[in-house]
């Protein structure tokens, strides 16, 4: 039986290892801004297998 | 650490540190929470009692779910410690003079006269002004000359109401393009927008050039007409309305966004949301307003309780509306789970200060738009650059382990400390905390996450 289901998702500890190329779109909290905060950007390195 | 929360009917457990997300069953719920603190017979035990009376799960259901908990600790997918804080500054250290980013100040004046307007309706405390081309083009200059490697650039046309100098805006687009290529660069362009000035020319240039388009509008008419009015009092909703109709039709496909506020006037802001549908937009933002707690549009408490429920319901609604074929997007429920940012990007903090300014009409800068008019703030101008290196350091150490308070945040990975401007007025610094706005943001992740796993589980996404 399963108990678990895990949903696939990007693994933090993983990308530590090849990430950080500073591709990605600027983040920006602010209210006046629509909020772009991290959790609804995407990852823009192309070249990395994530 | 962990996270675990019941919503929408699943029981949720989000491993912070590897980013994994987990749907559970009621045994693996519990135990899963005294996991860490207790040992296998212990753990066993506890399960055991407490499912007694459960003849649908027997003592071997426990013991394979204690098995399938250690394994995923074993494959570090639960309970995965952090180990990221040596990493906390590398990024905007690796990419320190680095600017991929500007807010262009390009009017600072609007012709609207709305209450709550954090920029003192576009003059931010100061003086009204326009942004001449030849400061325009300088500040693309300086973007250019120190983007580094990095190829996207990002320029938002802001205000105040930037239509209001949309000629500089035409040809400060047209001067970006014309240098683009040959510097290896992509510009991509955004302008916020109350609506007022859109007509068919700036329907044509903003669906050829801009990227994105931030449409200020608050929902309901009488919400809307409550704060968005003009010089005279006179509410603008039924004259942007048909604008953003218009526009939205003509963008085909193309970002864009419905941007509204609630205030204390409207904590039910899903009827507002609603508005929205109806009116034919699926591309949506609804956002708190931020402003001095004694502020009479600032959300109370009670307020507060109600728009918790409001992000359930919104949740609710966005999966009922995805069922039939309908769905739309919220822009804050947005969320990558498998391609969003990797670490470095998570840990580093806003990037106002380092690769985001703001740009004012004069040509000042400043770490972002809402530092604009705090002259401490500024950190030089797009002809001199940044002279004001101590605070731009401010800025550059503000990250997510740089605040006591996200320590011990499960969502610290999703929002990375915030907005600086936010815990700047809230508590007088830059790395402290704006509480109200995480209270909102831990709820909205929740929302999020369990609106994918919906999707997943029924086959949605």
């Amino acid at each position: 039986m399963e108990h678990i289901k895990t949903i696939e998702t990007r693994n933090l500890c993983d990308s530590a290892k090849n990430g950080g190329c500073g591709e990605c779109q600027t983040s920006c909290q602010s209210a006046c801004k629509t909020s772009c905060g991290i959790a609804n950007q995407q990852c823009e390195n192309t070249k990395e297998s994530k | 650490m962990i996270h675990q929360y019941k919503l929408g009917g699943y029981n949720i457990v989000l491993d912070v540190c590897s980013g994994s997300v987990h749907a559970v069953d009621e045994v693996a719920y519990d135990m899963i929470a005294m996991f860490e603190a207790n040992d296998r017979d212990t753990v066993i035990a506890a399960m055991r009692e407490k499912y007694a009376d459960r003849a649908d799960i027997s003592d071997a259901d426990i013991e394979e779910c204690y098995e399938q908990v250690l394994a995923l600790r074993e494959s570090g997918k639960l309970f995965a410690p952090d180990t990221f804080e040596p990493m906390a500054g590398t990024l905007k250290a690796k990419t320190a003079g680095v600017v991929k980013a500007l807010c262009l100040h390009v009017a600072h004046t609007c012709n609207l006269n709305c209450a709550y307007c954090f920029a003192s309706q576009g003059k931010y405390h100061g003086d009204r002004a326009i942004m001449s081309f030849e400061v325009g083009k300088a500040a693309l200059d300086f973007l250019v000359e120190h983007s580094g490697t990095r190829r996207n650039l990002e320029v938002d046309f802001f205000g105040g109401e930037p239509l209001m100098n949309f000629n500089v805006v035409k040809e400060l687009v047209a001067y970006a393009r014309s240098i683009e290529k040959e510097h290896g660069k992509n510009f991509r362009f955004t302008l916020t927008t109350n609506g007022m000035l859109i007509d068919d020319d700036v329907i044509d240039f903003a669906n050829r050039e801009m990227s994105n388009v931030v449409l200020s509008l608050d929902g309901r008419k009488e919400i809307h007409d409550r704060f968005r009015v003009d010089y005279a009092g006179n509410g603008s909703y039924d004259r942007i309305v048909p604008k953003f109709q218009k526009l939205v039709e003509a963008r085909d496909g193309k970002n864009y966004y419905m941007r509204g506020t609630f205030t204390h006037a409207n904590p039910d802001f899903l009827k507002d949301i609603q508005q929205m549908l109806d009116l034919g937009f699926d591309e949506l933002s609804m956002e708190p307003v931020v402003c001095a707690p004694g502020d009479a549009s600032a959300l109370t408490e009670a307020d507060k309780v109600i728009v918790m429920e409001q992000y359930e319901k919104l949740a609710e609604l966005m999966l009922e509306r995805s069922r039939a074929g309908k769905p739309f997007t919220f822009y804050h429920y947005m969320i990558d789970l498998k391609g969003g940012p990797c670490i470095y990007k998570r840990i580093s903090g806003c990037g106002s200060g380092t690769e985001y300014m703001a740009v004012t009409p004069w040509g000042d800068l400043y770490p972002c738009h809402q530092f604009v008019g705090d002259e401490k703030f500024k950190l030089g101008s797009v002809f001199d650059g940044v002279t004001n290196t101590a605070m731009q350091d401010e800025f550059a150490s503000c990250n997510v382990y740089a605040r006591p308070e996200c320590r011990d945040c499960w969502a610290r990975l999703y929002c990375s400390g915030g907005c600086a401007a936010n815990a700047y007025h809230a508590t007088g610094s830059v790395k402290g905390i704006y509480k109200d706005g995480c209270d909102l943001f831990r709820k909205r992740m929740e929302c999020a996450i369990m609106v994918q796993i919906a999707k997943i589980f029924e086959g949605l996404a």
